[in-house]
């Protein structure tokens, strides 16, 4: 009588064991702070497809999103609190502060939750962070003008939604750049919040002031409310950086077509999401190896290649790659390897 | 509440006077209450020490901007730079108060003198105070980008020691709102002079005729409102633990809306702290807690947010209605 009862223990030990690693009764939500341009649409749209398709498959119990009315930190921390009291057990962040959050943050590690920023990341170090490798981005937009435009000139900069860790990475990037590359000049800059119609009125706005600019460097969904500026002033039309929007590539083509214009164009995959879901789905089978900080690269397309993504884009959407569990495990493999 | 002497025409109406009065000051605590219910039917785990810990933390800063406001509107002015003005001051807590303490509270208390000075302009060019506020809305914001271009900083330990103060049985968010409510309760309802502060809003020419400086009343409202704002600011990094120039922009119409839903008026003279506390405090949760709770699909998240609003203010509109 007492073996069978060691025996069912021994056996109730081993089962919750297994347990332990399956997280198919594991609750994960998305606390996202903005939705309101077309990236973060798309965003949304890769992280619903990648993560109904996996509740379906049983390999989690429910996964929500939850989207902020403003873009307040404090009403985001609000946000993570109430999740914490919602007995998530991940939660996935797209970050209205890199360190305002902290404090909410911290308060969900200690619940035990497992916490996964992206795009817009948090400092607080027991957090993971996906982090697409801005920085790079931007000094990489130098490079490709150095190809374009050898003898150098005079830089127009539109800057992303201020006070943002993509924004400021983005702007170092740059700035790195043309300190590598002298002949290049940023002769001013304007916010444009990613956002084609603060772009277009923030540009019309300086160009009267302007000297002549030969290229201008940007952060994505900006770009084409530039051209517009541009052209609506009658100012030849400088190289602009191009964000893998849909109208900035269809504006591009067009470009091309009539006197094979040339630039770069580059930004975070929306499906970067994705991803950070299947890292948190991750931690939650028991990994424990998964590094905190984890480097993703960036999605470019070049003058050859850009055409071909082109009609994968829907109107007003932006290029992404969805991202499966395998490419979450490459992912770690990469940077445990760093 | 602080209604002018009315003749009453008939006791009877003077009796349905005085029971609307009672409703609309029960209002407050009402709504709170009504929120307080949904909430633990969605999700009865946030309805612990715990819970209130975290849903009400956040609260507290709301409240105190609200306090803040309603000093404003209890002159009949508005503040429309209450929100930026927090966010200031969480960046100065964040950086100066830190690392060079006594330069930081000179920062501080001069910010509160500002607002002092702002009384006194609006009052003696009698400029209207929407366009002055609106204005300092910017100059705050900017003061903020200056003081932490980039989000970061720190909250000073002591800071994050009191926010974090765990007391026995009751939850710290709730001590505080109830510290914070009996305060100003105290000394704007219950003192002489917090009675002339009221005058200012209800009848500035009787006030000035019986000898009192309206321009220093003013200038006493909106250096209380200034430093309410300062203990905001101050109480919002302490539970974020690091600052951030828009942390606050959110606040300026939570702050008049809380007001409102307290059962304060904007003209009159007509402010409740008590009701301004938990209209903040209903309003933190009702924008929050409930909405994630309730488990609406993204796409209708935000909307849902403004309705809850609506709702919950259309309820106070409709019971002042039955009064008149």
């Amino acid at each position: 009588m007492k073996k069978l009862l060691v025996l069912g223990a021994l056996a109730a030990l081993l089962s919750s064991g297994t347990a332990m690693a399956d997280t198919s009764d594991k609750k994960i939500a998305f606390s996202n702070n903005y939705a309101g341009n077309s990236w973060r649409q798309a965003m949304l749209k890769s992280y619903e497809a990648v993560t109904k398709k996996a509740v379906a498959d049983g390999v989690v119990a429910a996964s929500d999103v939850f989207t902020t009315a403003d873009q307040e930190v404090p009403t985001q921390a609000a946000q993570i609190q109430n999740l914490i009291l919602q007995g998530y057990d991940a939660i996935v962040i797209n970050a209205s502060s890199p360190d305002a959050l902290n404090g909410a943050v911290k308060q969900a590690c200690d619940a035990g939750i497992v916490v996964v920023s992206f795009d817009g990341i948090v400092t607080e170090p027991c957090a993971y962070r996906v982090v697409v490798d801005f920085f790079a981005m931007g000094k990489q937009q130098i490079e490709e003008l150095k190809k374009l435009h050898p003898e150098g000139g005079n830089l127009l900069e539109i800057r992303g939604l201020a006070g943002t860790s993509i924004d400021e990475e983005i702007h170092k990037g740059i700035l790195a750049g043309v300190e590598e590359n002298p002949q290049f000049k940023i002769v001013n800059s304007v916010t444009g919040n990613w956002d084609q119609t603060t772009a277009q009125k923030a540009v019309a706005t300086v160009l009267p002031s302007l000297p002549d600019i030969v290229a201008v460097v940007t952060q994505g969904g900006d770009g084409y409310g530039t051209a517009q500026a541009f052209a609506a002033a009658g100012k030849p039309r400088p190289t602009i950086i191009m964000g893998n929007r849909q109208d900035e590539l269809a504006w591009w083509k067009e470009q091309k077509e009539k006197d094979g214009y040339k630039t770069w164009s580059a930004s975070i995959a929306p499906g970067v999401s994705s991803l950070a879901f299947w890292v948190a789905q991750q931690v939650l089978d028991g990994r424990t190896d998964v590094p905190h900080d984890l480097l993703v690269p960036y999605l470019a397309f070049t003058q050859d290649d850009f055409e071909a993504a082109l009609p994968n884009i829907e109107v007003g959407s932006v290029a992404s790659a969805e991202y499966t569990q395998e490419d979450a495990i490459k992912a770690i493999e990469a940077n445990i390897k760093k | 509440m602080t209604d002018a002497v009315v003749e009453p025409s008939s006791s009877r109406a003077a009796n349905s006077a005085a029971r609307a009065r009672m409703l609309r000051a029960m209002l407050p605590a009402l709504s709170f209450a009504l929120v307080v219910i949904a909430i633990a039917w969605l999700n009865p785990r946030a309805i612990s020490y715990f819970g209130f810990s975290l849903m009400l933390n956040l609260a507290i800063p709301i409240a105190l901007a609200t306090i803040a406001q309603m000093f404003v509107i209890a002159s009949n002015e508005l503040d429309l730079s209450i929100g930026t003005f927090v966010g200031f001051v969480g960046c100065v807590t964040a950086t100066w108060l830190r690392d060079a303490p006594l330069v930081g509270a000179l920062i501080l208390l001069g910010s509160i003198g500002v607002y002092a000075l702002l009384g006194a302009l609006i009052h003696l060019r009698n400029l209207p105070s929407i366009v002055v506020t609106l204005g300092m809305s910017f100059v705050w914001q900017g003061l903020a980008i200056l003081t932490l271009p980039t989000p970061g900083g720190k909250a000073p330990d002591w800071l994050s020691a009191i926010v974090g103060f765990k007391p026995p049985f009751i939850p710290f968010p709730i001590l505080a709102a109830i510290v914070i409510a009996l305060i100003v309760h105290f000394g704007l309802m219950r003192t002489s002079y917090g009675a002339i502060l009221r005058g200012s809003g209800g009848n500035p020419v009787a006030l000035g005729r019986a000898g009192w400086s309206i321009l220093r009343v003013k200038m006493t409202l909106f250096a209380l409102a200034g430093l309410f704002g300062v203990l905001s600011g101050m109480t919002l990094v302490g539970i974020t633990t690091a600052g951030d120039a828009n942390i606050g922009n959110g606040y300026t119409l939570l702050a008049i809306a809380g007001v409102i839903l307290g059962g304060g008026e904007f003209v009159g003279g007509r402010v409740s702290p008590i009701g301004a506390v938990l209209g903040a405090l209903t309003l933190a949760l009702a924008a929050s807690p409930l909405l994630t709770f309730m488990k609406i699909p993204p796409d209708w998240q935000v909307a849902a947010n403004g309705v809850i609003l609506i709702v919950v203010l259309a309820a106070r509109v409709l019971i002042s209605r039955r009064e008149r």
